[in-house]
């Protein structure tokens, strides 16, 4: 066995390469750790000193309890919840039956239904007759909206697909022998054997419904049915169109009005970032299923 | 068994295949259901952009005009604006956003200590997972003339100023924070192909005396070449789908001359102004478009490397 001695050229390299890393650490942390300061700093002192920050200022849980009491931010959160808890049942039952029918054999239409599937994935409609469509179908200034269009994601499918024909074929052609029937066979034998994959599905989607404004932005007038991340969006970057963020925000919040953002930032973010890290494994594997197909 | 199926009659087969099958076609219909509404109909819409479309008279009933939208679009004082910003964000994101990831993923690869690789790509993770809206509020914070980054620029003399107002830094922040967003995610396809390379490689280099960087350039980087092609030719398919989600979070009167693309285009003008028509003819060039830079990204890939999508 040959055994290598690191030279002085990799000695440097090794260096280099680490110090290298340790910067993209840096640059990937510090913005989050800036917010968490500013989220308990003192307002008057950040809205003078707004730049670099490697400590709180003072140390204040107001801004955390206004944002609790922000009406926009509790509407918000009320309606995002209330989209997760219409849309990831209906994601996981519509991933699991395209991921199934794509898995399965000897079925004569299979192959074309497949065909007209992944057409979609390189052609659209495009944004505007999306829209006019969304809006004849009556899915306009309505949770509706935010929920059926975002259904299915083929790219999820794929990944549902790959997972399930990766289950050896003795375990369903059993239960068929045993006379249970697909449906019986996805949810009792399949789905359980797939949980590592659902629960990266299950994050995809999530996350995906949990991040999203323009949906919101273009199919919600009332400001009551905002998700999250457009009251946050009102908050943070208060653009010409959607809602003036003064309008709604009222005198009491003035005292808050920098570090209430800071606070939102940490409300909204902190949940996902705290679930990504268990799932890690797992979502590497579909990133590359996802690839190859793609 | 397929020879004795293929001598029955076409109807006999049918029926069998519905009868074995039929729990399969229910599970599916819902779904092409799905399609249809959110995806073929949509598509059928796209004819309103060679017709003059009012609402009241629906997409069928609207008069047609044929190409009148896109002759339009063409004489647009705008047009060439909008595809030189497409184009030149489009180019700058691809120049410096594509190699990035590949450069990453050949770091990390090259890092010995497992448990400090974990956690860099853990967290080299983390920005995926933040919002766009998070993130350019972020951007906007940090951009403010009393910000983070006015704080080094002027550490370094630099005179400070509102960066996001400013035309030239459009492009620097826009093609920065993608990578910042999207650099490690974009890894992970990357270091999943490494580990398909052939470790003896390695081994035969270091007997004939390779550096740690030349094997990281002659064994590793040719090992990612089918992986890079092919992703080459993904995103040279969307190189005129800039996303229009961070432009239309950044952009300001201020800055329209350089960032306002296609995308955020038919965003205006059919969402805000409700000029229908005009804008799915726009949205229609760019998927055309688009369509032609994947086919030829393909061909000259298929005949330069062998490699190709299809």
């Amino acid at each position: 066995m040959y055994i290598h001695k690191k030279t002085a050229g990799d000695w440097a390299f090794d260096i280099v390469n680490t110090l290298l890393m340790l910067a993209l650490v840096f640059v990937t942390l510090y913005p989050m750790y800036y917010v968490l300061c500013a989220s308990v700093s003192d307002n008057t002192y950040l809205v003078a000193h707004p730049g670099v920050l490697f400590r709180p200022h003072g140390l204040t849980f107001g801004a955390y309890r206004m944002t609790f009491e922000h009406p926009l931010i509790l509407s918000g959160y009320r309606n995002i919840l209330l989209i997760l808890v219409l849309s990831l049942p209906l994601n996981i039952v519509m991933t699991l039956f395209c991921g199934y029918f794509m898995a399965a054999k000897k079925m004569l239409f299979k192959k074309y239904i497949v065909v007209f599937m992944m057409f979609t994935m390189f052609f659209s409609g495009g944004l505007i007759p999306a829209y006019l469509n969304q809006r004849s179908l009556g899915l306009f200034n309505n949770i509706w909206a935010l929920v059926i269009p975002g259904a299915l994601s083929l790219y999820n499918a794929i990944i549902c697909k790959t997972a399930i024909e990766a289950i050896p074929e003795g375990l369903t052609e059993s239960a068929y022998i045993d006379g249970a029937n697909d449906v019986i066979i996805l949810f009792r034998i399949v789905a359980p054997l797939i949980m590592p994959t659902m629960a990266v599905l299950l994050l995809y989607y999530g996350v995906g419904h949990w991040n999203n404004w323009f949906t919101a932005s273009i199919y919600i007038t009332d400001n009551n049915l905002l998700p999250i991340q457009n009251v946050l969006r009102a908050l943070l970057i208060a653009n010409t169109d959607v809602l003036g963020s003064g309008e709604s925000v009222g005198d009491q919040y003035d005292s808050y009005a920098e570090t209430i953002k800071y606070a939102a930032i940490i409300v909204t973010t902190v949940p996902v970032l705290c679930i990504y890290p268990f799932l890690q494994k797992y979502f590497v594997k579909g990133v590359m299923i996802g690839a190859v197909k793609g | 068994m397929p020879k004795r199926a293929a001598k029955r009659p076409v109807g006999q087969i049918l029926i069998r295949d519905f009868q074995q099958n039929k729990w399969k076609y229910l599970m599916i219909l819902p779904v092409v259901v799905y399609f249809i509404l959110f995806a073929y109909k949509p598509m059928y819409g796209i004819i309103i952009a060679f017709k003059r479309y009012r609402p009241t008279l629906g997409i069928w009933g609207s008069p047609w005009v044929g190409f009148e939208q896109f002759a339009l679009f063409f004489k647009d004082v705008y047009f060439w604006r909008l595809l030189r910003n497409t184009f030149s964000i489009s180019g700058l994101s691809i120049l410096f956003g594509f190699p990035a990831p590949i450069l990453l993923a050949l770091l990390l690869n090259e890092i010995r200590c497992s448990w400090f690789k974990r956690t860099v790509q853990t967290v080299s993770y983390m920005p995926y997972f933040i919002s766009v809206v998070v993130m350019c509020g972020l951007l906007k914070a940090f951009c403010q003339t009393d910000g983070v980054f006015n704080d080094l620029i002027a550490a370094f003399g630099g005179a400070r100023e509102n960066l996001l107002s400013v035309k030239d830094n459009f492009y620097a922040i826009y093609v920065g924070s993608g990578i910042w967003q999207s650099i490690g995610w974009d890894s992970i396809i990357y270091l999943a192909a490494l580990s398909g390379i052939d470790q003896q490689q390695y081994e035969a280099a270091r007997i004939d005396g390779a550096g740690r960087f030349r094997q990281m350039i002659s064994i590793t980087l040719p090992g990612l070449a089918p992986t890079i092609t092919i992703l080459f030719i993904l995103r040279m398919g969307g190189i005129l789908s800039v996303g229009y989600e961070k432009i239309l979070l950044l952009y300001q009167p201020l800055t329209y001359e350089v960032a306002d693309v296609i995308s955020t285009y038919v965003y205006r003008k059919g969402i805000i102004e409700a000029n229908y028509s005009y804008s799915t003819a726009v949205g229609l060039f760019n998927s055309v478009v688009n369509i032609c830079f994947l086919a030829l990204t393909n061909a000259i890939s298929r005949r330069v490397s062998e490699t190709s999508l299809f």
